[in-house]
């Protein structure tokens, strides 16, 4: 029985990490943007997806490698063909527009790698390789998914904090036509933005697929999730996005228990709607500064 | 006032007799079937250019409601109570006619619920959840009304998709025909094509008159107003969230009563009806129709329906509304045909005004 | 008893105490303005008053029923019409459509109404149509019904949101900043239309920062500062308070 709860528990923080991942995703962006990204699932298909193909003539860390900075590429490349001359667009608008993109990515992965489910080989072992852990078997892939994405984070935390660029990133979320100002090129540090979103996406990708597979058409379930998670934590808070992509990963792998699997991916939405009708600032967020905001 | 919008109905009516007679000249009878498909999606979004054109409101969940009145409908039709027709409920709801008995494929006797009822029970089903979700939903702007209706429709998706009851990923076949009158049934098979093309295409042009009435009523300019201005319109005395969510029901039951017809029509419906893809397609045909120009998506959506259903976008079907969607929203969000004022395009403004009764 | 009575009333907004303790009253067939120094509360008032906003203390009355915390259609509907500081034109429309759907209110027509296009609504709308041109035949821009609203000039634009204001006939109307953007002559014209406003009998409360205008046409005038108010009285009175002068008149603002 104790078996059991913990191997839910481990589940749940597993998915809970990608969810979390594509939460932070959100959270850059639109920090910098005031965009939500709804492709930000995408980057995530897209970082499996290719570190497969690559890997069949790489060794895994150089396919791993190099699927990121290909999707890093990508994300740049989406800012700057379909966003960068927009003028002062409203959010909406760019929901749309990226829930374009986001089926257009959809399909083009579609035609490229077919329909089929694909994964990377697990980092170190097989999928029947486990560690114990305090009397717990735990997948070592697991251990590699929270690894990599908390020493991302960390990272993330610490360029937002103590580099120019991300301090200058931050200063471009607050007020753009301040930052513009004070000779900040706010129209790279906006395609720096989705360039990193997609790099953390395709990062969480290639390390969670071994354990949950890639297919062509897992971007805008996640993407979903992931909004739900940064609006859970509150929009804009990376740090809250952590918390609560465990907390919904949680709930989602102990439902199990109470409701039909069919019905999981409801979980998430029904939060969102939650949320969205009771506290859109979030469960961490400031309420008052919430209402503020022109939305 | 009334002959203008008289003419443009009736231009509707002479132009659907004469795509028929198009059809049969060349030859090419079968086009009547996608058309008829085509018709039922039309009134779907038809409805929702009513929502986002002119009450300002978008919805990413709109295939939720085709789902739920398609869903209602095949799920009552091919019930099959007559293991319990000697219970007194169930011979009583037979007496009533509300339960019919017929035959199924292989023959044997089934009680299910008449189609009427199937039909009514959807619609009022649809009202109670359009209502229940729109009061909350509406309250949300902008991004957040989008992920919200997103959210919905999700739901609806993940509940047809995943409860075997609702035929899960295979969906719901076998549905019967829907008799709307004596000889006159709302069914798939060549027999019934021509019939069906102008029931659906009938019932389109009935939304279409209600629609165009409404909009150049006091509650029209009134939710044009809306979407002009909101706190403007709330200063003149509009009830800006009842008018708001009357327009989110209307067009939640318009879409809801298409998924009752197609599902007819078709024998059946599956959870692809539900998806956010399909809710999307709407959008994108509102989007490129003018978004406050009924006859623009009228005419988008026709096309645009029937090339898919024809199969001319092959596989990439799902991308060409994911294109057309991006092109319009990043170039003219207003939608396209609005920029057009030949006097062409006038014929196509759904917007007739006052004046034009003198 | 007064038309309009505010008394007691405050709004905050996180740290910053936009209107504080205001109290005055509005007899009926007055004018009565609202002046102050930019950020002294004018608008949040006029927003308190017609319902866009929930005073976190104090009441509202018209016509000696509250309707603090009411919503602003229901606000309107009991007679009590306003414009806006920046001006909220139905986009879209012709100048006459947005001065009918002023006349919101005297219609009855509903949805079922409409998409049925019963015959008594043709009626209907065939009297809000004639009622709305002579509105602003009256304010002498009838030219202008077909024209799309937000194609007019400036000046122009004001006096259609005058119109649309005035369509439902209010008891009172709430003008902010009626003049706002408009030049000497045009500010001019606006006065003359005001005063013939109030000369049908609609008692009229206006935030205004253009001194010859309020001066001109006020019978009495509030003074804000800060969110409170310092000064109630005839413009003569308060053109003379030290206070005022000290605050506001100082400033070579008119």
């Amino acid at each position: 029985m104790i078996e059991l709860f913990f191997q839910y528990l481990v589940a749940g923080l597993t998915y809970g990490t990608i969810y979390a991942i594509v939460g932070i995703g959100f959270n850059i962006i639109y920090n910098t943007t005031g965009i939500i990204n709804f492709a930000q699932g995408e980057f995530v298909m897209l970082g499996g997806m290719t570190a497969v193909s690559l890997h069949a003539f790489l060794p895994l860390p150089a396919a791993i490698a190099a699927a990121v900075a290909m999707t890093m590429v990508i994300g740049g490349l989406i800012e700057i063909i379909f966003i960068r001359w927009l003028e002062k667009p409203s959010v909406l608008r760019m929901v749309i527009i990226t829930i374009g993109i986001s089926i257009l990515t959809r399909e083009a992965a579609l035609h490229l790698w077919g329909e089929g489910v694909r994964a990377l080989p697990y980092f170190t072992g097989n999928e029947i390789t486990s560690l114990s852990l305090g009397g717990v078997r735990v997948s070592p892939q697991v251990l590699w998914a929270l690894g990599i994405s908390a020493v991302a984070v960390v990272l993330l935390n610490l360029f937002f904090k103590y580099t120019m660029l991300g301090r200058e990133m931050r200063a471009c979320a607050a007020n753009r036509d301040a930052a513009s100002l004070c000779g900040i090129p706010t129209r790279n540090m906006v395609t720096l933005s989705f360039v990193l979103s997609a790099g953390i996406g395709a990062l969480a990708g290639c390390v969670v697929s071994p354990i949950t597979q890639t297919q062509y058409s897992i971007g805008s379930g996640l993407a979903i999730k992931g909004f739900t998670v940064a609006i859970l934590g509150g929009l804009g808070n990376s740090m809250a996005a952590v918390a609560a992509g465990f907390i919904l990963g949680i709930l989602e792998s102990f439902s199990i228990w109470v409701m039909p699997t069919a019905y999981k991916d409801a979980i998430a939405i029904s939060i969102l709607l939650a949320m969205l009708f009771v506290r859109p600032s979030g469960l961490f967020g400031n309420r008052e500064a919430f209402r503020l905001k022109e939305f | 006032m009334l002959s203008a919008r008289y003419r443009h109905i009736l231009s509707l009516v002479l132009a659907v007799a004469a795509v028929h007679a198009a059809t049969a000249l060349l030859g090419r009878e079968f086009y009547l079937t996608q058309l008829t498909m085509a018709a039922y999606y039309t009134l779907v979004v038809v409805g929702l250019c009513l929502l986002m054109g002119y009450a300002g409101q978008i919805s990413l969940g709109h295939a939720g409601f085709f789902a739920i009145g398609g869903y209602t409908s095949a799920v009552l039709t091919t019930l099959n109570l007559s293991a319990w027709k000697d219970s007194p409920f169930v011979s009583l709801l037979a007496k009533l006619s509300i339960l019919v008995g017929r035959q199924d494929l292989y023959g044997g006797q089934v009680l299910s619920v008449h189609p009427w009822m199937a039909f009514f029970i959807a619609v009022l089903l649809t009202l109670a959840i359009a209502y229940g979700i729109g009061v909350p939903v509406l309250k949300l702007k902008g991004h957040y009304l989008a992920m919200a209706t997103l959210g919905f429709g999700t739901i609806i998706y993940s509940v047809v998709l995943g409860t075997q009851r609702f035929g899960a990923a295979d969906g719901i076949a076998s549905v019967p025909a829907f008799t709307l009158l004596p000889g006159l049934d709302v069914s798939g098979g060549t027999a019934h094509r021509t019939a069906n093309y102008y029931i659906a295409w009938g019932l389109v042009t009935i939304g279409m008159a209600l629609l165009i009435n409404l909009i150049g009523s006091r509650v029209g300019r009134a939710l044009r107003a809306i979407h002009g201005s909101e706190d403007a319109a709330s200063a003149m005395g509009v009830d800006t969230a009842r008018y708001k969510l009357n327009t989110f029901v209307l067009s939640a039951v318009l879409a809801s009563i298409a998924g009752v017809f197609l599902t007819h029509y078709n024998g059946g419906i599956g959870p692809s009806e539900a998806s956010v893809m399909k809710s999307v397609r709407y959008v994108a045909i509102v989007a490129v129709g003018g978004m406050a120009s009924l006859w623009g998506t009228l005419i988008m959506s026709t096309v645009l329906n029937f090339l898919s259903l024809r199969g001319y976008f092959g596989s990439f079907d799902d991308a060409v509304f994911g294109v057309i969607l991006i092109i319009i929203m990043l170039f003219s969000p207003e939608g396209i045909l609005r920029f057009d004022r030949s006097a062409v395009a006038r014929i196509f403004r759904g917007r007739t005004q006052a004046r034009e009764e003198n | 008893m007064p038309l309009l009575e505010v008394h007691g009333i405050g709004k905050r907004f996180g740290g910053l105490q936009a209107v504080k303790d205001v109290s005055f009253s509005v007899r009926k067939g007055m004018i009565k303005a609202v002046i102050g120094p930019n950020g002294a509360g004018k608008t949040t008032l006029f927003n308190l008053i017609s319902g866009f906003l929930d005073p976190d203390t104090g009441r509202v009355s018209f016509k000696s029923s509250a309707i603090h915390g009411l919503k602003p259609h229901q606000i309107a509907g009991r007679g009590l019409s306003r414009t806006f500081q920046h001006i909220k034109l139905f986009s879209h429309m012709t100048a006459l459509e947005n001065v009918m759907v002023g006349r919101h209110v005297k219609g009855r027509a509903d949805f079922l109404d409409g998409m049925l296009s019963l015959p008594w609504t043709w009626r209907e709308e065939r009297g809000l149509r004639d009622r709305a041109l002579e509105t602003m035949d009256l304010l002498g821009i009838a030219a202008f019904a077909d024209i799309e609203a937000t194609s007019l000039s400036y000046g122009q634009q004001r006096i259609v949101e005058l119109a649309r204001a005035l369509a439902a006939e209010p008891e009172m109307l709430l003008l902010d900043e009626p003049a706002a953007g408009l030049n000497m002559r045009e500010t001019a014209d606006m006065a003359k239309l005001i005063t013939m406003v109030r000369a049908r009998g609609v008692t009229v409360l206006i935030v205004e920062h253009d001194m010859s205008l309020v001066m001109n046409i006020s019978d009495e005038i509030v003074v804000l500062s800060y969110g409170e108010k310092i000064a109630d009285d005839t413009p003569l009175a308060v053109q003379k308070d030290p206070h005022v002068i000290r605050v506001y008149l100082g400033d070579d603002d008119a």
